[in-house]
């Protein structure tokens, strides 16, 4: 088995449909959306806690999702509500278990970093960062035993990357030859801390070098160079052969969360990651110029799109608080 | 001069041992370094090396002679000079001087003195509890702890491809403490799984299989170890139920010693029941007899919960009927009563209970009348049982080896206080471990530790005797 490990040139030209275009276009844009108006909501004190959005990094999550199959599992930690949506999870329920009410995925008992859906193989929504990674190959783990061919999906940060337990993990998924893709989401910032200040490593996913795993960085701001590597990835894990690691180089708009006013980094900075790398607008220029979509079609999408989030909005607020019987439920099964 | 040989022990529970195999022979000459004999001990065989030069004069134990306790002579060892005549054949000669540590350590440490498996001691004697558990008929054999551990997760494995044992030795090695044993043999190396050392990382696993609906077994090499999991532990298994509005749990069990064993200082002597006792999500049990030991590692790896199973590495290796029932559990969360008394409730659990039975007998022979319940479960914790009993005895003691300071009979006092206050004739006491690390000086160690004598003497203040 090959351990190289290098980084993945940018795809030059679009080897996507049409219809594949439109539907990563629609999926990041719902994503967006929705972060946007939980952003807003937070403002209003309809969601408390802590918040974690995802704006920015939806070519990630969006990406990976188009190499999954029935039965594929996935697992994030609190910067979750992205991955909950793009697996096809309701974003009434995800925006419900926001604002904590009964009709929250979670009944209103978990929030914004603790979600799950079994019925998606949606494996949380974690809030001790690094916790998920080993939880992850657990779930790979399961698919090994049961001798079927599915693999897991591990999301975890930059920040996570420097826990021990994610090197415990490393070592056991290859020795064990898991079928697990450990995706790194580096968004260049733990929390204030970048990545230049939490390690002299230059790059995170030759870490697995150690361990025999490969892997390569990606541009985690281009959905089909996403796709192309979760492809490879997939595939690797599938045949039997192990973990496999994929560095997303990505961003987040916003602060770590909706608490955070991020002064660690300029506005300058974050302005021209929006004006030139922007995943979503990639897209969108793609379908115009290659006449895949009118500038009418994208605007109907838009407002598509801001129908289910503003219903989902409604409908968060509308659900009733969880019952007070609840808070004795669901301790024990 | 001639030497006695004694049997050595080769662990710091160990108190009698296998001599499976001689390696010399009388008149062979021994020097220094030698391997003299293969040694089974309750955990592993064992090569045993020669001190002292000489000739092997008399061998006093044949091979293949089991409970030989630590100490006896086994064989007589020669001088330049001496002759086979010259032989003593029992604890003379200077075996006194040879003696001298072991016999320090074992006067010192009064846990480890238990009552060996052949020679069953009063409290060990009768282990049948006051209530009738079992139907008329029931026939019985006698098993160590160790081997209804490993019968309980064979037959749980046996009946469930969902179950597989994960952990550090458990498997080539045979488990650090031997409790699973041949299970490698018999379910193959896709369900019984060496892990690197790595706690942190293979709990998380576990969890994760867990999520995904298997069963595993997690063993801890000890509970002390677990620490390095407690986050696993505590924010994904006992938690993600709750956290996900009821869909999806973790079917787990955590397993390993908990507790001090005999002589390992402050890292390796710590017993967790209140520190996991107190986590909602969790169910944590923590065994005296063999036969709870297997019924509640049944019913643990049934459970869908996560549960603790914590064990200890003294009891390992005592006896106690275990009854022949087809599919024998133990249900978590039923208190257990070993005997039963007018004038004082003892509550205790696990290794604790030793001290407990032992304190009731003596206090037997000076009149007083001690009802000794084993919790058995400490969360759930069946108090309903403890209350009953104080509203009869209307005075309690409880007994644990942990530290003091938010301990499960701080716990018991508490619940007393609020659903037994009008019955309780005296404050309770709590008998405790002392609030220090494990010293590792045999005298120190043994004033740490919880003792017999602190309970009869606290059940005659209670009972103002």
């Amino acid at each position: 088995m090959a351990t190289g490990t290098k980084r993945s040139p940018r795809a030059k030209k679009p080897n996507a449909s049409k219809e594949e275009l439109l539907h990563f276009y629609k999926e990041m844009l719902q994503i967006r959306r929705f972060e946007e108006k939980a952003g807003q909501l937070y403002g209003m004190g309809l969601i408390g806690g802590f918040c974690h959005l995802y704006i920015g990094q939806e070519a990630v999550v969006v990406g990976l999702e188009a190499t999954a199959k029935d039965g594929d599992q996935r697992i994030t930690t609190y910067r979750d509500h992205g991955h909950m949506l793009a697996c096809g999870m309701d974003p009434k329920g995800v925006m419900a278990e926001l604002t904590g009410r009964e009709d929250g995925l979670s009944k209103g008992k978990g929030g914004s970093m603790h979600m799950f859906s079994k019925e998606k193989e949606f494996y949380g929504g974690h809030g001790i960062v690094g916790a998920n990674v080993p939880l992850g190959a657990g779930l790979a783990f399961a698919n090994k035993y049961r001798g079927n061919d599915n693999v897991t999906f591990t999301y975890f940060g930059d920040g996570a990357a420097n826990q021990g337990q994610v090197y415990e993990t490393y070592n056991m998924a290859e020795l064990w030859d898991l079928p697990v893709v450990f995706v790194i989401e580096n968004n260049q910032y733990a929390m204030g801390t970048s990545t230049k200040r939490a390690t002299k490593s230059p790059s995170l996913f030759v870490r697995g070098e150690a361990y025999g795993i490969p892997g390569e960085q990606v541009d985690g701001m281009d959905v089909l160079a996403v796709k192309a590597a979760g492809e490879k990835a997939t595939a690797h894990c599938r045949a039997g052969n192990g973990p496999y690691i994929l560095e997303m180089m990505t961003y987040r708009y916003r602060g770590h969360s909706m608490s955070d006013p991020a002064k660690y980094r300029t506005r300058e900075e974050v302005q021209k990651m929006r004006d030139e790398r922007d995943p979503i607008n990639a897209v969108r220029d793609i379908l115009l110029t290659g006449k895949h979509a009118t500038e009418d079609e994208l605007k109907e999408i838009d407002k598509e799109i801001k129908a289910i989030v503003n219903e989902a909005a409604q409908f968060a607020q509308d659900s009733p608080e969880p019952a007070v019987e609840e808070l004795y439920t669901d301790i024990y099964a | 001069m001639a030497t006695n040989i004694l049997m050595p022990a080769l662990s710091p529970t160990m108190e009698e041992g296998t001599l499976a195999k001689w390696l010399v022979k009388e008149g062979d000459t021994i020097e220094s370094g030698m391997i003299l004999a293969e040694i089974e001990t309750d955990k592993a065989t064992m090569e045993f090396e020669a001190v002292d030069e000489g000739t092997m004069g008399k061998i006093l134990v044949a091979e293949g002679t089991e409970n030989v306790k630590v100490n006896d002579p086994i064989a007589v060892l020669l001088e330049e000079g001496d002759d086979a005549s010259a032989a003593p054949d029992s604890g003379a000669a200077k075996a006194e001087e040879t003696k001298a540590d072991d016999k320090g350590k074992e006067d010192d440490t009064p846990h480890a003195k238990a009552p060996a498996a052949t020679v069953p001691a009063a409290p060990m004697a009768a282990p049948t509890p006051a209530e009738p558990e079992f139907p008329e008929g029931t026939t019985f054999k006698t098993q160590t702890v160790r081997e209804a551990l490993r019968d309980a997760m064979a037959e749980e494995m046996r009946a469930n491809d969902d179950v597989f044992l994960m952990g550090e030795e458990v498997a080539e090695y045979q488990g650090a403490y031997k409790i699973s044993q041949g299970l490698l043999d018999e379910f193959g190396a896709r369900r019984v799984i060496d892990t690197p050392i790595t706690e942190h990382g293979f709990a998380g696993i576990g969890v994760g299989a867990a999520f995904a609906g298997l069963k595993p077994i997690v063993e801890f090499m000890t509970w002390n170890f677990a620490m390095q999991a407690i986050d696993q532990i505590i924010n994904s298994a006992a938690k993600t139920l709750y956290m996900s509005g009821g869909q999806m749990g973790s079917p787990i069990v955590f397993r390993g010693p908990n507790g001090a064993a005999a002589r390992v200082g402050a890292q390796h002597s710590q017993d967790y029941a209140a520190w996991y006792a107190s986590v909602p999500g969790l169910k944590v049990v923590q065994p005296y007899s063999a036969a709870d030991a297997k019924g509640l590692m049944k019913s643990a790896i049934r459970d869908p919960n996560p549960v603790l199973v914590l064990e200890n590495e003294i009891l390992y290796g005592r006896s106690f009927e275990v009854p022949e029932i087809e599919d024998f559990t133990v249900p978590i969360g039923k208190a257990k009563i070993w005997r039963e008394g007018t004038d004082v409730t003892i509550v205790s659990f696990g290794i604790g209970m030793t001290y407990a039975l032992e304190a009731a007998t003596a206090l037997a022979e000076e009149g007083i009348s001690a009802e000794v319940i084993d919790l058995r479960s400490i969360r759930p914790m069946d108090t309903a049982t403890v209350i009953e009993s104080v509203k009869k005895t209307n005075r309690c003691i409880t007994v644990e080896e942990g530290w003091p300071v938010c301990s499960i009979g701080g716990h018991i006092s508490a619940t007393l206080m609020q659903e037994a206050f009008d019955y309780l004739d005296a404050p309770v006491i709590n008998c405790t471990g002392k609030d220090v690390p494990m010293p590792y000086a045999a005298n120190l160690e043994k004033l740490a530790l919880v003792t017999t004598a602190e309970v009869i003497e606290a059940a005659k203040a209670v009972t103002y005797r």
